[in-house]
């Protein structure tokens, strides 16, 4: 395109570089001058972004021209044998995630200045989100393991110093804690996961680990003894307990309702474009390993469905508008690992893609409301907002559609195509995971038009006061929202084709045939509008509609029924409000036994062991000794002289009577 | 020489008695007394053996001059012996048992062992000179040990004035040093005895 | 004890051994009273002394006196030494009752 010819000029590792630098720079300023610039601090950033940004988008239309990139470019440490080198493989996928995470952030920057205008640590907050797409970047565009970690860690990093940004608040650091306890779970088995890879190949660079792999099927380990194990399910499933700390897939999801307890800007930047998607990627981008493994899609598939269904019906008794949407974010989350599991790559990477735009809206838009509502977030408290925010109003509603999967929005085309692939899919337990999604299909429309009818419509019932000070968002806010609609909008029925059926993604991927599921789609497809016209004669949409109508009804028009209903399905609503108990098991069993545990070691091991035993009482033994032997210290010289003879007599019978 | 093996019973007969006497003597005084006579027989004995120079330096330097600095401490100084001899026997019991245990296993060893067995030498001839060959002896082979004792000597001799030296306040002595370094107006001072101008 | 008409060695040794414990019983029988120690102490150097000229004697070594004659130059200094000590100590607490140096009980 004309507008990056200028480019061809400069070195492309040139261009590679400063796609990550720039906003580390922006970051590194905001940081270290934020007490200087003080309102002035999102400029840096925001520059930096940016340029990643129109970067991300030359790197995207060169590898349409189907120019790669593979290498090395510094060798940051040597270990014996292993060579741990900083590289960057930029293939079709990277440039996707690049332009998807570079056009988030920028969204979410230019929201920021407006959202978190006054706030006092204003520059600390542009440092962060910074520094969270140059983690990001650098997860995505690395090209080998150990990189892929130090990118996966410093997202992490971030995610826990921005949920636990407004550290005075007790709940926030304990969300921030949380987050990242859980992600440490998950991050031990992708540590030991990428252990295991450079034990088998040697390598951790990707091509040479990808190129191993077929040497490495059917190769067996016993760990256990007497049960050999496939080496490449093990490593597979590894790296996935990984993702599901990442990407916040049951039983790893716990921590990221709690981190609504960050900014709204942050949940819109965790939730679309960095962190958990950072797991989608990883296994999109291991799919050579995953091929091989048939045990391991099989538990990504059914972990995924679960997550989707089960953390949707939890989103219909969260009364909290940000958690809400984190809920719907888990659900498809879920989705995306689904498709994962089915084989279906491209269509996760479709989906993730969709996903970020209309949920970064959907926060945004939330951001919004919550910034009229004077930093209300229960929607019990909202209502009748559409008079107030039409902007606001307009944009939820896209997201709302997109998010429940209404044609043509983007939303319904990558998850019916998820589902459609699913259905296709022949591994054990496919039949039981369609039928988890198509009924998250109805769930989905129901919590997301709940809360839009319960925010934007009815009665209001929020206090006076508020209700004579709502007013629409200034244009920093404004922007990104209508920014991002465009794509929620469009994005479905104009990149399925090339995204979505992996023509694009293509290269990057690699695809058993047996488990082919696009493959599949791909050779019925017919374009766009027929999967559209196909789509409208299907399950997943007639119960999509069905949900917003029953939400319509529920909370529009008969709103006792809601509640009439929460009294007779008394105990599913128990269920669901303890969110299945998972925060209770962790608590009770995980946090308190390793509480006792610590406890135990503290007294018995630390208090009277080291302490008591060792420490203090190698002390007090010597001077109870000293104390009862200072007695012999008589000071009468007498004493000191007896003592002598005595000596030589002894030491004279020893010898008269041994050695005589 | 049936005499020679009578002498040597008899000094060590008055040997031992003297130092048990020494040891149990009431007064110091007599202690020292009977130290002396312990010395002499012990000279006897030295000279016995043909050592006549050590005998006669034993006397000399012992006698002479060690008993008489113990006698001169001990009538210098005004001790309650009362005192000092309270619980006098209450050790003996475990001295005597230490004594007799150490004199019995050295006696085993003497009589056990070679040592006990070598023939006496022939009797010393008559133009031996012993002095003389310890002279020799010291002053050559032991020269330095010597040099060495007479130093020990000396610093014994220093500690001892240095220990023992007090000056006593209110002597009358002339320090020639302040009379060589005085000036003539540290003689006179003159004294305005009208006072100040009224 | 007799050979060749003159007492034996051992019969010098036994003595010095005799002499060597009257001078420990003195230690333990006057252990107040540092003037008597200090005479039992020479007590035990003199039986040292017979000792060595005995086994000069006996053995035909002339160094067991040049032995001798050191000892008596180092019990001569440690008199001197001991006395002058002894004098300062009893300037000082006007008595010389070991029972009173105490100073060094733990």
């Amino acid at each position: 395109m004309w507008v990056f010819d200028w480019l061809n000029a400069f070195p492309p590792l040139l261009v590679y570089l400063i796609i990550p630098l720039a906003p580390l720079a922006g970051s590194l300023v905001a940081g270290f001058g934020g007490w200087k610039l003080q309102e002035q601090a999102h400029w840096a950033p925001l520059t930096g972004v940016a340029v990643s940004f129109y970067l991300a988008l030359a790197v995207l239309f060169q590898t349409l021209n189907g120019v790669d990139f593979y290498g090395n470019i510094y060798t940051w440490a040597v270990f014996g044998h292993l060579q741990v080198p900083i590289g960057f493989d930029v293939d079709s996928l990277t440039a996707l995630m690049l332009v998807v995470v570079t056009f988030v952030s920028l969204c979410v920057h230019l929201y920021t200045i407006g959202y978190m205008h006054g706030d006092p640590g204003y520059a600390r907050f542009f440092s962060y989100i910074s520094l969270f797409t140059f983690s990001m970047i650098m997860l995505v565009m690395s090209n080998n393991f150990l990189q892929l970690f130090f990118g996966w860690e410093a997202v992490g990093l971030v995610s826990y110093l921005l949920i636990g940004f407004w550290f005075q608040r007790e709940s926030a650091n304990v969300a921030a804690l949380k987050a990242f306890i859980v992600n440490r779970v998950g991050d031990f088995g992708f540590l030991i996961g990428i252990a295991a890879i450079y034990h088998y190949c040697g390598s951790l660079d990707y091509r040479t680990v990808f190129a191993m792999v077929p040497h490495l099927v059917g190769q067996t380990v016993e760990i256990i003894p007497g049960h050999p194990w496939n080496v490449l399910t093990w490593i597979a499933l590894l790296l996935f307990i990984g993702a599901m700390g990442k990407s916040a897939q049951v039983p790893l999801h716990v921590w990221l309702p709690e981190s609504m307890e960050g900014p709204t800007p942050i949940s819109a930047l965790i939730h679309a474009a960095t962190m958990v998607t950072a797991g989608i990627f990883m296994v999109a981008r291991m799919s050579p390993i995953y091929e091989q493994s048939a045990t391991a899609l099989t538990v990504i598939l059914l972990i995924g469905s679960i997550t989707a269904l089960f953390m949707g019906l939890i989103g219909l008794v969260q009364n909290d508008i940000k958690r809400i949407i984190a809920y719907s974010t888990l659900s498809q989350l879920g989705y995306m690992t689904a498709a994962l599991g089915a084989s279906a790559f491209s269509a996760a990477i479709f989906h993730l893609m969709t996903h970020a735009f209309f949920k970064a809206l959907l926060f945004l838009a939330a951001g919004s409301v919550i910034h009229a509502m004077a930093n209300e977030q229960d929607i019990r408290k909202m209502g009748g907002l559409r008079k107030a925010m039409p902007i606001t109003y307009i944009t939820f509603l896209i997201g709302g559609l997109a998010l429940s999967g209404i044609p043509p929005f983007a939303g319904f085309f990558s998850k019916d195509l998820i589902i459609e692939a699913v259905g296709i899919s022949t591994l054990p337990g496919a039949g039981w995971a369609e039928f988890m999604l198509v009924a998250g299909a109805f769930v989905t429309a129901l919590y997301t038009f709940r809360m839009f009818f319960m925010v934007f419509h009815g009665t209001p019932r929020m206090d006076p006061y508020t209700r004579d000070h709502l007013h629409e968002s200034p244009w920093v806010i404004t922007v990104p929202l209508i920014a991002l609609a465009i794509p929620a909008v469009y994005a479905g029925w104009a990149y399925i084709g090339p995204v979505g059926l992996g023509h694009f993604l293509d290269s990057s991927l690699v695809i058993a045939p047996q488990f082919n599921t696009i493959g599949e789609i791909a050779a019925h497809w017919q374009g766009a509008g027929v999967f559209l016209v196909h789509g409208l004669e299907a399950w997943p949409f007639w119960l999509a509609v069905a949900g917003i109508v029953c939400a319509a009804y529920f909370y529009a028009w008969n709103t006792g029924l809601p509640e009439w209903l929460s009294r007779i399905l008394s105990p599913a609503v128990w269920l669901l409000e303890s969110k299945y108990g998972f925060d209770t098991f962790n608590n009770t069993v995980l946090v308190r036994g390793v509480v006792q545990f610590g406890r135990l070691f503290w007294h018995v091991g630390d208090e009277k062991l080291i302490d008591g035993l060792m420490v203090n009482g190698t002390a007090f033994g010597i001077g109870k000794l000293a104390l009862s032997w200072r007695r012999v210290q008589t000071g009468y010289i007498y004493h000191y002289a007896f003592a002598m003879i005595i000596g030589l007599i002894l030491f004279m019978t020893y010898f008269v009577i041994w050695k005589g | 020489m049936i005499i020679t093996t009578i002498l040597f019973y008899l000094f060590s007969a008055i040997l031992l008695g003297s130092a048990t006497a020494v040891i149990t003597a009431r007064n110091p005084v007599y202690a020292s007394l009977f130290l002396v006579l312990a010395f002499f027989n012990a000279a006897a004995l030295f000279i016995l053996l043909g050592a006549e120079f050590l005998g006669l330096i034993l006397i000399l330097v012992y006698v002479g001059a060690v008993m008489v600095l113990f006698l001169f401490v001990v009538m210098m100084l005004d001790i309650n012996l009362t005192r000092l001899k309270e619980g006098f026997l209450s050790y003996l019991p475990l001295g005597l048992a230490i004594a007799i245990l150490g004199v019995l296993e050295l006696a085993v060893v003497f009589w056990t062992s070679p040592l006990g067995h070598i023939p006496a030498p022939g009797p010393i001839p008559a133009n031996a000179d012993n002095t003389r060959a310890l002279g020799v002896l010291l002053y050559t082979h032991y020269l330095y040990p010597f040099e060495i004792a007479a130093v020990i000597l000396l610093v014994a001799i220093i500690a001892a004035i240095a220990l023992t030296l007090r000056r006593r306040q209110g002597t009358k002595t002339q320090s020639i040093a302040a009379q060589m370094a005085v000036r003539a107006k540290d003689r006179i001072s003159l004294v305005n005895l009208r006072g100040p101008e009224q | 004890m007799m050979m060749g008409g003159q007492p034996t060695l051992a019969a010098y040794l036994i003595l010095g051994a005799i002499l060597f414990s009257i001078g420990v019983v003195g230690i333990f029988l006057n252990r107040k009273n540092v003037i008597i120690l200090l005479m039992a102490i020479e007590l035990l150097l003199l039986a040292v002394n017979i000792n060595l000229v005995a086994f000069s004697r006996y053995l035909g070594n002339l160094e067991g006196q040049v032995f001798v004659f050191f000892i008596l130059t180092v019990a001569a200094a440690e008199a001197a030494i001991g006395l002058a000590i002894l004098v300062v100590y009893f300037r000082n607490r006007r008595s010389i009752n070991v029972e009173d140096i105490d100073e060094l009980r733990g």
